[in-house]
Order: structure tokens, then sequence, then C-alpha cells
């Protein structure tokens, strides 16, 4: 079962690959926000991009074939 | 005394208020330090750069926008490609025609085992594509030249050149912009053009100190940085990124620099480069024009007709010195103008101006067919004078 509170974060190689997503999901009406990365992921970029998880599928769908070296971290 | 400013090829004067809105805007709302922390200001600072490399990537036909590295200026673009690219061994073609932002690294690169080939042109700047390919070597690397002279106004055949490179399939096509990002339609991928170097405080209507290369795709695996340094990103490491764009760009970027270009680009964009194009070559042929009534009084360099050249005219009168003309025109009549070398030796040795080298007008987006024939009416008392 999914809290309806819980997400997802995209970690990227760099703040241009995160802001590349961004666009993306606005382009898509997907809702996220970008975010410091959290203490315990380690990431080669500071910043990650956080998403409901209810739209995990969306998101990686979104993504595919757009960017390449990108992660998705479920919290 | 309201000034005419003709030397838009040394940088563009005035920008469209909406550059300096931007970077105004910048500085006073944003301010942050894009991509380094993660709080709200430097995310939208990061957006700023982002939103300026998505728009240079769309008037270069570029599909991705990490394929552009900002620089400070065109020079660095070229020495980012050329030193990053050339080896000791390795075959270069270049032309006569070129500004020293290309033929001093290049000199320096062969005092360092690289082989130099300088394909003559004539004596209107004009390089024939099939000069270029027959100095074709085996290890021929890289071809480069620039896309209009910024002495004589000559558009050289880059697509035809491109062709050549391409059917060759392993050298390389540097193309220097300075002169053309923003004032003639660039395609890089139908050009066959591999590293474009561009400057954007020229006919993109940004500031100074800020400028840019684009790197085909897998080409930068092949080029190494000319810099090294925080970026960022893979901040837990102590060596450089080797993807785009960070590989290139290290160190706090000129934000508010990068502000404005964005600015200027989209304004050019809006108003499509094909329309810039026409209103700058109705500047050049009303000026041609009345050059045509001086005769022998005044010598032109470069192509007659206004379609074969950028708005840049390179001229000389009589017996009257180029610095002593510009000097005239300015305290006389406010026209601003540029004499000399223009950084280019090489091009006033292949058109006859060597050393004394010419007065040189360039025209821009917002001059005017009044200042036209303004500094064709200067011209006139200068001779009668």
């Amino acid at each position: 079962m999914i809290r309806e509170d819980s997400f997802g974060v995209v970690l990227f190689e760099s703040v241009s690959h995160a802001l590349r997503a961004e666009k993306i999901m606005k382009t898509e009406n997907i809702p996220c926000k970008l975010i410091p990365v959290p203490r315990r992921l380690s990431s080669d970029c500071g910043v990650c991009m956080r998403f409901s998880a209810a739209q995990r599928e969306q998101v990686e769908r979104a993504l595919a074939g757009k960017l390449e070296h990108f992660e998705i971290v479920m919290l | 005394m309201e000034v005419v400013y003709l030397d838009n090829a040394a940088t563009s004067y005035p920008k469209p208020q909406t550059t300096l809105d931007a970077m105004m805007r910048y500085q006073q709302e944003i301010g942050g330090s894009p991509g380094r922390s993660g709080h709200r200001l430097s995310i939208d600072a990061g957006r700023i750069v982002h939103e300026t490399r998505e728009t240079l990537a769309r008037l270069f036909n570029v599909d991705d926008p990490l394929r552009i590295v900002f620089t400070k200026n065109a020079t660095e673009a070229l020495n980012i490609a050329l030193s990053g690219l050339l080896k000791p061994g390795d075959h270069v073609i270049t032309t006569g025609m070129e500004h020293n932002s290309v033929m001093r690294p290049l000199r320096f690169l062969a005092s360092q085992g690289v082989d130099l080939t300088v394909v003559p042109c004539s004596d209107r700047g004009e390089i024939d594509p099939d000069d270029i390919r027959a100095v074709f070597r085996a290890n021929t690397r890289a071809v480069v030249l620039t896309h209009a002279s910024n002495v004589t106004g000559t558009i050289m055949p880059i697509q035809e050149i491109g062709a050549l490179t391409r059917t060759r399939g392993d050298i390389v096509l540097c193309v220097d912009a300075a002169q053309t990002a923003g004032a003639l339609p660039i395609d890089a991928a139908a050009m066959g053009v591999d590293l474009l170097a561009f400057t954007g405080h020229k006919s993109l209507f940004g500031p100074q100190g800020t400028g840019g290369l684009y790197i085909r795709k897998g080409l930068d695996e092949h080029i190494g940085p000319l810099m090294r340094g925080g970026t960022g990103s893979r901040s837990e490491f102590e060596e450089q990124p080797d993807f785009m764009p960070d590989k290139y760009e290290c160190g706090t970027p000129n934000t508010i620099g990068l502000a404005g270009l964005g600015a200027g680009a989209a304004y050019i964009l809006a108003q499509g480069v094909a329309t810039v194009r026409e209103k700058e070559e109705v500047l050049t042929r009303r000026f041609l024009d009345h050059l045509q009534a001086f005769d022998g009084d005044v010598t032109l360099y470069g192509p007659r007709s206004a379609q074969d050249r950028i708005p840049l005219i390179s001229f000389n009168i009589r017996d009257i010195s180029p610095s002593d003309a510009a000097l005239y025109l300015d305290e006389k009549w406010g026209i601003l103008c540029r004499p000399g070398l223009h950084c280019a030796p090489a091009a006033h040795r292949t058109i006859g101006t060597f050393p004394q080298g010419t007065v040189r007008f360039s025209f821009g987006f917002f001059n005017t067919e009044e200042q036209v024939d303004l500094a064709a009416e200067a011209l006139r008392n200068l001779l009668d004078g």
C-alpha cells in the first residue's frame, strides 16, 4: 500500500540534468519539486527531484529516453 | 552630440531593453549561485542558466542543450576546442582570413608539433572549398575557419566545407561564429559543424563576458578541458567530471551575464534571424550604393554584393590613414567605428592592407538608414575638407 504522503526522488549527475528533468515534468504536468538531496542518500549532484510515490511510473516513463544517468529512489 | 554606433562587430550597442531587465532582475530578485546550493534562489539561478542553454540550442538547431558549454567569450571557446582537440602529429587546416583568436592558438600549437596548413583566400576574402579538400592528408584532424570575416565581411561556404569533412568522416569541422551567431542562420547539424564557437555580446545581444562552445555528441570524449575545478557535481570526488557540460564549466559562472544572454538570444528568436538578416542586408546595400558614388576616392574591400557579406564593411579613403579617418568621424560626427588591423593581421595580409589596416563600419539591427546616409555624408565631408 502506498501512503498518500510518501515520496520518491530522482537523483541526477548534475544540476543541468535536474533542471532538464524538471522541464520534462512540467510539460507532462507531473508535479515535482527540486530539493537538496536527503542526507542519507548519496548523489553526484546536490539537488534531486522529489515526486509523489503514486506517480513513480509516470515519472519513469516521462524521463525514459530523454535523460541519461538518473536514478529513482523511493523514500 | 548623439553617437552613431557603427562598431557592432566589436560589440553590439545598444542592447534590447529585455537584456538589461533580465540582468537586473537576476541580481535584484535571485542572485543565487546556480547549481551549487539546494535552496530556492540557487535553483532559480540554475533555471536561468538552463533556460539560456535551451534558447541557444533552439537557435543553432542543437537537440540536446547540454551540448552547449558556456565560456566567457568566443576566444575561450576556440581555445578549449583547439588546445583540447589537437595533439602533436595532428594536421590542422585553416584559412588566410582568420581572427587572432584562431591564429594565435594554432601558431602556438604549431610550435608544439601540430602541423598547420593555412589555405590562401582571394583578395576579397573568399575561400574555395576545393582548395581545402586539396590539402587533406591522412592525419588531418580538423578544419578550423570563420563563418564570416571580421575584416571584409565575407561569408564563408561552411555548408560546402562541412560536406567535405563529413564525406571524409574523420575530420572535425570547427567554426568560429563570433560574427554570425544571431546574424546569419546557423544549423549545426545541417551544416556538418562539429564544434561551434560563439560569443554572447555581438549579434546575440548579451553582455560582454558571455559566449560558448557547441560540441557535437561523442566529440567531447576527445577534447580535454582547459580548466579544472568545482562544478557542483560529483562533489565527493577530486577528479573533473567527464560529462557535459560540467567537464568544461567549473567555478561560478557569469550568471548575471547568462541571464542577459538568454534574454538577448530570445529577442533574436522572437524577431527571427531571417528578419534580422534582411534588415542588415538592406543597410549594407544602402551603404555600398553610397560608396559607389565615391568612385576612386574610396577603396572597398571584400565582396561587392550585400548578400555575400555580413553587415561589416572595410574601406580606405584615398591617402588618409584609417586612424585619422576614424578620429575625424568620432570627433566631428559622433560616428564610431574601428580602424586598424581588427585583431586579424592574416586577413589584412590577404587583402593587401597590412600593416596600415582599414576603416571598418559594422552595422547592427538597431542602426537606421538615416545613420547610413549620415555616415556617407561624413565621408564626403572628409574627402572634400
